[in-house]
Order: structure tokens, then C-alpha cells, then sequence
């Protein structure tokens, strides 16, 4: 009784905290919360780390400017940060931090490049009633015949344009790349390090205890990870790669948990939320991992059938078979790449617009109505909580256990090809 | 725009959605009828669900990128 009456207390505390950033974040154009922004910013990836709503950490930069060939490193807190949105309030050698990350400036000044400036001037913070959202605002732009939205800051009556982000194709099909290259320790970075030390330390602690404890019943730590580690060996390794599962355990079980590890390390509230494994770059790095080891220890039955699928009739392998496999040796990994990287990214987002529910009926309907709405509100992101618990394992799971069944037809031997099904069971794959 | 791509997405979410229902269906069928092979079937009935998933996924992606 006692307990759940301090959890209320605390649970309203948080809320009080969260209007009141709300208030200072939502007055920006005299309407609503932007949930969008706000949604998008919560999966971004920044160069500060807030581990919220407290404390916010600097992180070191490394950033390297392709056309001047300079490296420029030093630690965010450089930009000094001015409220919680992660905006820097200084320019560092052309760079700005907008909204948590390090943008360039289109086109700055000579000093701008050189050291190390304010942008609001020497006239102070006061002429923006102090609000750090008012540093940077963004207009419509048309490039290249398209409407996009550019990002600038007014500076001594100039408007200083920031490039955009690198975007998901690194320019490939005409999207955004930037003219810089950012190597930094981003706050998703810092989380895989953290995750990868934790996992160190306890799998090195796991491996003594099976060590010393050899012939008894395991204890602690080693209790918690044996269950998991026998299930990707029993259900994943033994029945998918048959004789070969000694092999191949090891990258299953460090694939399994490294998901599982920064699955679950994003749910963490107050921890920043980091999402890593809903990062398309870092789920692009596994699905690759995933795509070398299957095709290198394919065999040769696994490319044959691949590009001259046998008992087939020539003119159907040129014209389909051969074309759809060998694009079907790609989609695989880019399936799992977007698996995982959908997944969490949504869990995420659903995560932050539930809440954002009580800011929309509090513009909408007024504030009697918000905290009405906040309890059904809390309600809801609890129970979704509760589910991504549960994706952050069978996501984890499912890319464990998909490499395996990749690994399974890339590394089957040959059958023997009078057996009837050998040539549907291969086509299945 | 926006929207286009909106109703893509739904229309993608109902196929994966109908494929998804039917694995689930069909395992709890499974199960029922033999519930000492629920491991395997479990197994398996996520791993199909993660294909499924997988090319509703593409859709949306797709979609996301078109519209």
C-alpha cells in the first residue's frame, strides 16, 4: 500500500517535471507540441548523451571536413549547450549542434572557421527571451525543383544555411550526404560500448565459473546465461546446422546476445533510451557480418543451385531461376537488416508518442483533460513496455535463428538427386 | 505525398497482418492437437512470422521512399 502510494508520487513528480519541459519546449511557435519533431529526435542519434532528465554528458568529436582535409576534435560540451534540446550556443571551427547533432555551416565566415564563436553575438542570449529552440529555425527551400526543408540560424542579420544529415542511402540515390565526415563517439557509440563492456565482463565471468563450478550445478550469473545459451544451442544451432553446429555457435550466441544486450539496454528509461539496434547503421553492420559468413562458408552445392539450378530446363534457369536467386542471395540480408532495425525503431516511437498523447489533448482540450488522458496514457506505455520486452528477445531471436536457417542452405551437403523432394527443399530456401 | 505513402503502408499492413494471423491460427491449431511438439512449433511459427514480416517490411520501406 505504502510503496505503491511513493511509486504515484513519483510517477506525478516525473509528470510535473515533463510539463514543465514541455512548456518550455512547446511555446516555440505559439502552437502545439510537435510530436513528429519530437518522435524523430527521441530515435536520432546525437552527440551529447542526456541521461535524462538530469544530467547531460559531452561526448569527444572527431570530425574530419573533406574539403579543407582538417581533422577537428574536441568534446561537445564546446558548443556550450543551452537547454535540453541539445542545441549549442557556439560555433566550433564551422560546426553547430543542432538538436543534439554536429551540422555544418553551408556558408561561413573565415572567423567562423577558425576558432570558436557565439552565435547569438556579443549582444547576449536576451534578444530570444533566453529560449534555445530559437537558435536555429528551418524554412522551405527549392533544390533542384524539390520543396525540402533547410535548417539556418541568423547571425548579424545573415542567414547561415546548415547542411542536412547524411541520409539513409549516403547519397547514393540522390539523397543528402554531408561534406564532412563525423567519426565521433555518438551517444549511440558510447551505449555499444558500454553494452560490449557489461557483455565482456560477464561472459569472462561466465567462462571462469565454468571453469572452477566443472560437474556441479551452475550458480549466479552463470545461472541466469545458461538457460539462454543452452536454447540458441538446442533450438537454433543443433537442429538448423546439424554436424556443423560447433562451428558456428559462437557467432550465433555473440550475434544473439550482442542483439539481445542493446535491445534492452535502449528500453532502460532515464538511460537516454539510446537506439542502437534500431540504427540502420548498426544493423546494416550484423546483417553484413550475417551475409559474409553465410557466403563464404557456402558450399558448392549452395552456389550451383544458386546459378545453375539443376533439372531445370536451361532457357527457365537463364530467364528466372538464376536472376531471382542470386537477387534472393541479397534480399536476405537486407530483410534482416530491416527487420531488426523496423522493430526497435517503431517500439521506440510508439514508446514516446504515447506520452506525447497527454501534450496533444493537453492543446487540444486543456489541461483537466491531459491529466485524464495521462493516466490512460501511462497505462498504455506500460503495456507496451511490456511487449518490447518481449520483441527485444524474438527479435533477437529471429536474427539468431534466420543467419542459422541462411547458414543451414548454404552449408547443407548435396543430396542425392534421384530423391524426389531434394530439388523443392533446395528452391525453398 | 504523405498520405499515399500512409495508405501503401496500410495496405501492406493487411496482407502481413492476414499472413501473420494465419501462422498464429494455425500453430495454436498445432499445438492443441499435439502439445508436446510446442517447442518446435513455436520455433518455427516465429520464424515464418519474421518472413512474413519481412516482406511487409520491404512494402513499407518502399513506401516510405515513393511516397
Amino acid at each position: 500500500m505504502k510503496l505503491s502510494r511513493i511509486f504515484f508520487a513519483l510517477v506525478f513528480g516525473l509528470l510535473l517535471a515533463f510539463t514543465n519541459t514541455a512548456n518550455a519546449g512547446g511555446g516555440n511557435e505559439g502552437e502545439g507540441v510537435d510530436v513528429e519533431g519530437i518522435a524523430f529526435h527521441h530515435i536520432a542519434d546525437a552527440n551529447v548523451y542526456n541521461w535524462n532528465p538530469w544530467i547531460t554528458m559531452p561526448l569527444p568529436c572527431f570530425l574530419y571536413n573533406k574539403d579543407t582535409g582538417k581533422w577537428s576534435t574536441f568534446l561537445s560540451s564546446k558548443f556550450h549547450f543551452v537547454g535540453h534540446h541539445g542545441d549549442g550556443s557556439e560555433i566550433v571551427k564551422g560546426y553547430v549542434l543542432n538538436a543534439g547533432s554536429v551540422m555544418k555551416i553551408k556558408n561561413p565566415t573565415p572567423e567562423m572557421m577558425e576558432g570558436h564563436m557565439s552565435i547569438a553575438g556579443d549582444h547576449g542570449h536576451d534578444s530570444h527571451d533566453g529560449h534555445a529552440h530559437h537558435l536555429f529555425s528551418t524554412e522551405l527551400k527549392t533544390v533542384d525543383g524539390k520543396e525540402k526543408e533547410v535548417s539556418y540560424f541568423e547571425k548579424d542579420g545573415q542567414k547561415f544555411y546548415l547542411e542536412d544529415k547524411t541520409a539513409w542511402d549516403f547519397g547514393v540515390f540522390g539523397g543528402e550526404f554531408t561534406s564532412f565526415y563525423d567519426f565521433s563517439i555518438t551517444k549511440n557509440v558510447f551505449s555499444m560500448f558500454l553494452v560490449c563492456l557489461f557483455m565482456i565482463l560477464v561472459f569472462l565471468r561466465i567462462t571462469k565459473m565454468y571453469k572452477t563450478n566443472e560437474g556441479k550445478a551452475p550458480s549466479g550469473v552463470q545461472g541466469f546465461f545458461e538457460p539462454m545459451i543452452v536454447f540458441i544451442q538446442d533450438e537454433v544451432a543443433k537442429p538448423f546446422l546439424g554436424k556443423k553446429w560447433k562451428q558456428f555457435l559462437p557467432f550465433l550466441l555473440t550475434i544473439f546476445f550482442f542483439i539481445l544486450g542493446l535491445n534492452l539496454f535502449g528500453q532502460v528509461p532515464f538511460l537516454g533510451g539510446s537506439n542502437v539496434s534500431g540504427s540502420l547503421s548498426v544493423t546494416l553492420v550484423l546483417a553484413v557480418a550475417a551475409f559474409l559468413v553465410v557466403n563464404i562458408s557456402g558450399n558448392a552445392h549452395y552456389w550451383g543451385h544458386i546459378v545453375w539450378m539443376p533439372g531445370v530446363p536451361a532457357w527457365l534457369k537463364i530467364a528466372i531461376l538464376t536472376p531471382v536467386e542470386i537477387i534472393g542471395v541479397f534480399i536476405k540480408p537486407i530483410t534482416l537488416m530491416l527487420r531488426l532495425f523496423a522493430n526497435i525503431t517503431a517500439g521506440h516511437m510508439v514508446m514516446i508518442i504515447f506520452v506525447s498523447l497527454i501534450f496533444i489533448a493537453r492543446d487540444a482540450a486543456g489541461d483537466g483533460i491531459a491529466w485524464l488522458t495521462s493516466v490512460g496514457s501511462i497505462a498504455l506505455t506500460m503495456f507496451m513496455m511490456a511487449i518490447e520486452l518481449l520483441v527485444a528477445f524474438i527479435q533477437a531471436f529471429v536474427f539468431t535463428i534466420l543467419t542459422a536457417a541462411y547458414l543451414n542452405a548454404s552449408t547443407e551437403e548435396s543430396h542425392d538427386h534421384d530423391h524426389s523432394d531434394s530439388h523443392e527443399h533446395a528452391a525453398a530456401h | 505525398m504523405g498520405s499515399l505513402a500512409g495508405i501503401g503502408m496500410g495496405l501492406a499492413v493487411i496482407g502481413a497482418g492476414i499472413g501473420i494471423g494465419n501462422i498464429g491460427a494455425k500453430a495454436m491449431e498445432a499445438i492443441a492437437r499435439q502439445p508436446e511438439a510446442v517447442g518446435d512449433i513455436r520455433a518455427n511459427m516465429i520464424l515464418t512470422a519474421a518472413l512474413v514480416e519481412g516482406a511487409a517490411l520491404i512494402a513499407i520501406v518502399m513506401a516510405f521512399l515513393v511516397g
